[in-house]
């Protein structure tokens, strides 16, 4: 789950970590009363949408929005309606923050990160504004080969770190660490004489990457990213700053709860969380339905094979019921792209009888309009498509998974 | 002979009174695996009672099952001391369940499936730090099916019928996508020395190579199924092992072509981030490394049949 910028600065600050101050704005008024609040002469305005590269991003108006102008490759869009040529501004009065805000709030933000749509900027962050003398790159993340959460920096700040990965490997420092040690005070040493620092700076330096691995491990992070970290004077401070906690952890992280923020989630994945089932949105237009992930991404694959493009990965779980391939079926159909579905259940656990009760249950209950190809495979599956025919509702069945990947794309080509 | 688990494996589970385990251990007991009892603190000195049933028993489902009295204990050192268990399945809850895994190896449980899925990745990263200290205990999992050897012992979640002993190696990283290898396989009138499923979280006991290790090691293995997905390294470090090591055909499937980077794909450990993790690198590096990659998941079966010559 990831949070917005505002969030995690204020986590951070909590845990020690040198922040700027700032104050969060859902309104151009609020805003501007945070110039006045913040007492600094210079503010940066940011807006807080769950995706980078907002520096380069535009701000346009949401009916003026035109996706085709979008170029997915460097993020540019050319189209009309901007409202604001960045999705973050340096500001230096009242004034300068309430048009910065009014430019940005309520306006779709596209980056290279946000994909064609954009994303709407709902909320600001309104900072003191402190000029960086030098930027880095720090990040926590974990290290599955190792087993390990690992501190990674580098001096080149402010830079797509997988680039610096790729042309200038000898600029990235990795330290391991135990996450009930946290950083070693050597591997901190280590890390900042490699960053450059010296003197007081080096001191900040070594405490905030100390501060940054506790942190990580204090909130369960899947990911703690930093870029940049930043030097002026003697303070070394986070410039950004991307949260996500590990799922798995939500539970023991009750903060998390409260900063969901449910517009920047696709409200059909919402809904598919509250019955456990694992949804993600995409942008074909067969629908499927699968019992367990890797199933799951195998019939996306399928389908791909036969020149067809999937609409979704669902997820309805290795044990699922009648009433989570119902509300599967329904989630799926609030999709206006999907023109077909495809539902390929292995009933291992589950009986293929029930989950064909399922399905009949809920195309009867949503009227549905489109083709509809089932593979059912394993437990009671003869009984299961007996249940299918007999239903007298117009469901394809098919006895492959190769099978009903052809039949669901034949489907969308006659039409 | 097979690996990791045959007809002698006595098995106990922790976390056999919740529903889940409870109705697992039924199946596991059913299938003819020698259930030999459970754990679960506090309900130490009672039995978990399975009914008689004419039907629903025995290797392909159709046997009927005898009626069963596992015993439960509060420790599973008291298990092993009683029951002389040398494996275990957890079904214990996310939170619970690292200190389940870790009772398990102290009481000198061999092999530790842990079936749970949902376990807070930095909880897993402690449980690896602190396994070092018990070098001979292999952990299979988290969020895994568990491992079959089939005709002989199930150890966790996959449908037994489905499964046919023979001379196939298959090892996953996902559940349901190997059932469909396993059952690919059945169908075509062959049949598997043993089914491991690794699991689909980020950070696991048993990886890629370890399973391979094993089946390249084992006489009964003609061929081995390798079915990874996106996220991660471990098929590419699987493939450079291969690649050295392995003399046996070995067939592969890699789910998750159609990823989009960024998204956890059901399993926490599919994630597609900056270029790495990749679908299409890890299926090139497996054909470098001379491995049969299935362009599609109906293919896998006849892929490895294929490599063995035998299709």
């Amino acid at each position: 789950m990831n949070i917005h910028e505002h969030q995690a600065k204020e986590l951070l600050r909590s845990l020690g970590v040198d922040v700027l101050p700032g104050v969060v704005a859902f309104t151009p008024a609020e805003a501007k009363a945070a110039y006045g609040t913040l007492k600094s002469p210079v503010v940066v305005v940011k807006s807080q949408i769950h995706a980078g590269g907002r520096g380069k991003g535009k701000a346009v108006a949401p009916d003026k929005f035109d996706a085709t102008k979008y170029d997915a490759h460097t993020g540019a869009y050319s189209g009309p309606g901007v409202t604001s040529e960045k999705g973050v501004l340096l500001c230096k009065s009242e004034a300068d923050v309430e048009k910065a805000a009014t430019g940005l709030l309520g306006n779709v933000l596209v980056t290279k990160q946000t994909g064609a749509s954009g994303k709407k900027v709902q909320r600001l962050y309104v900072e003191a504004g402190c000029p960086p003398e030098q930027e880095f790159y720090a990040a926590v993340l974990l290290d599955r080969a190792a087993g390990l959460p690992l501190l990674m920096i580098s001096p080149a700040g402010g830079m797509d770190i997988e680039e610096v990965a790729e042309t200038h490997p000898e600029k990235i420092l990795k330290q391991h660490f135990d996450p009930d040690q946290g950083l070693w005070p050597f591997q901190a040493r280590r890390a900042a004489y490699f960053l450059g620092l010296e003197g007081e700076a080096f001191k900040s330096g070594a405490k905030i990457l100390t501060a940054l691995c506790r942190a990580y491990v204090k909130l369960d992070c899947a990911m703690l990213e930093i870029n940049p970290l930043a030097r002026s004077g003697d303070r070394v401070f986070c410039m950004d700053a991307k949260l996500s906690y590990d799922d798995n952890a939500l539970y023991r992280q009750k903060q998390s709860a409260d900063q969901r923020d449910l517009a920047e989630e696709d409200p059909k994945e919402t809904e598919a969380k509250k019955f456990d089932l694992s949804y993600i949105a995409l942008e074909g237009n067969i629908g499927c339905l699968v019992n367990g992930a890797g199933l799951a991404m195998g019939t996306m694959d399928a389908i791909k094979l036969y020149g067809g493009q999937p609409a979704n990965f669902l997820d309805v779980g290795g044990g699922a019921t009648k009433e989570k391939v119902a509300a599967g079926f329904k989630i799926i159909l609030s999709d206006p792209e999907v023109k077909a579905i495809l539902v390929n259940i292995f009933g291992g656990i589950m009986r293929c009888d029930v989950i064909a009760e399922g399905v009949i249950a809920a195309v009867k209950e949503v009227n549905l309009k489109v083709p509809l190809v089932v593979r059912l495979e394993g437990n009671q599956v003869d009984r299961g498509k007996q249940l299918l025919k007999e239903s007298g509702l117009p469901i394809q069945t098919a006895d492959t998974l190769a099978d009903a990947a052809e039949k669901v794309c034949a489907s969308l080509k006659k039409k | 002979m097979a690996i990791l688990v045959d007809a002698s494996t006595r098995v106990i589970c922790q976390g056999m009174t919740g529903a889940f385990g409870g109705a697992h251990t039924k199946g596991c007991y059913a299938y003819g695996t020698k259930m030999a009892g459970g754990v679960t603190p506090g309900k130490g000195g009672t039995y978990f009672e399975i009914e008689a049933a004419p039907t629903g028993g025995g290797f392909d489902g159709k046997q009927p099952i005898p009626a069963g009295k596992l015993p439960v204990f509060n420790t599973v050192a008291e298990a092993v001391k009683k029951t002389g268990a040398d494996a275990t399945m957890i079904f214990v809850p996310p939170p619970f369940a690292g200190d389940a895994i870790l009772e398990a190896a102290d009481a000198g449980i061999r092999l530790v499936c842990c079936i749970t899925e949902g376990i807070p990745v930095l909880d897993m990263v402690r449980v690896k730090q602190a396994l070092q200290r018990y070098p001979k205990v292999r952990l299979v999992g988290p969020n895994c099916p568990g491992v079959i050897t089939p005709e002989a012992c199930k150890i966790g979640i996959m449908p037994g019928y489905i499964h046919k002993a023979g001379d196939i190696g298959i090892l996953s990283r996902s559940g349901t996508l190997t059932y469909e290898a396993v059952w690919q396989i059945t169908k075509s009138g062959f049949g598997q020395s043993s089914c491991v499923g690794i699991g689909g979280d980020p950070v696991k006991g048993t990886d890629f190579i370890d399973v391979l290790q094993m089946f390249q090691a084992d006489p009964a293995t003609a061929g081995v199924i390798m079915i990874g997905e996106i996220g991660g390294t471990a098929e590419e470090e699987a493939a450079a092992w291969i690649k050295q090591h392995m003399t046996k055909p070995v067939a592969g499937f890699i789910a998750g072509r159609t990823a989009p980077p960024g998204r956890r794909m059901g399993h926490a450990g599919a994630i597609v981030s900056g270029g790495s993790g990749t679908a299409d690198s890890k299926v090139k590096a497996l054909r470098e490394a001379g491995v049969q990659v299935a362009d599609s998941p109906a293919e896998i079966g006849r892929t490895m049949l294929k490599a063995l010559g035998r299709a």
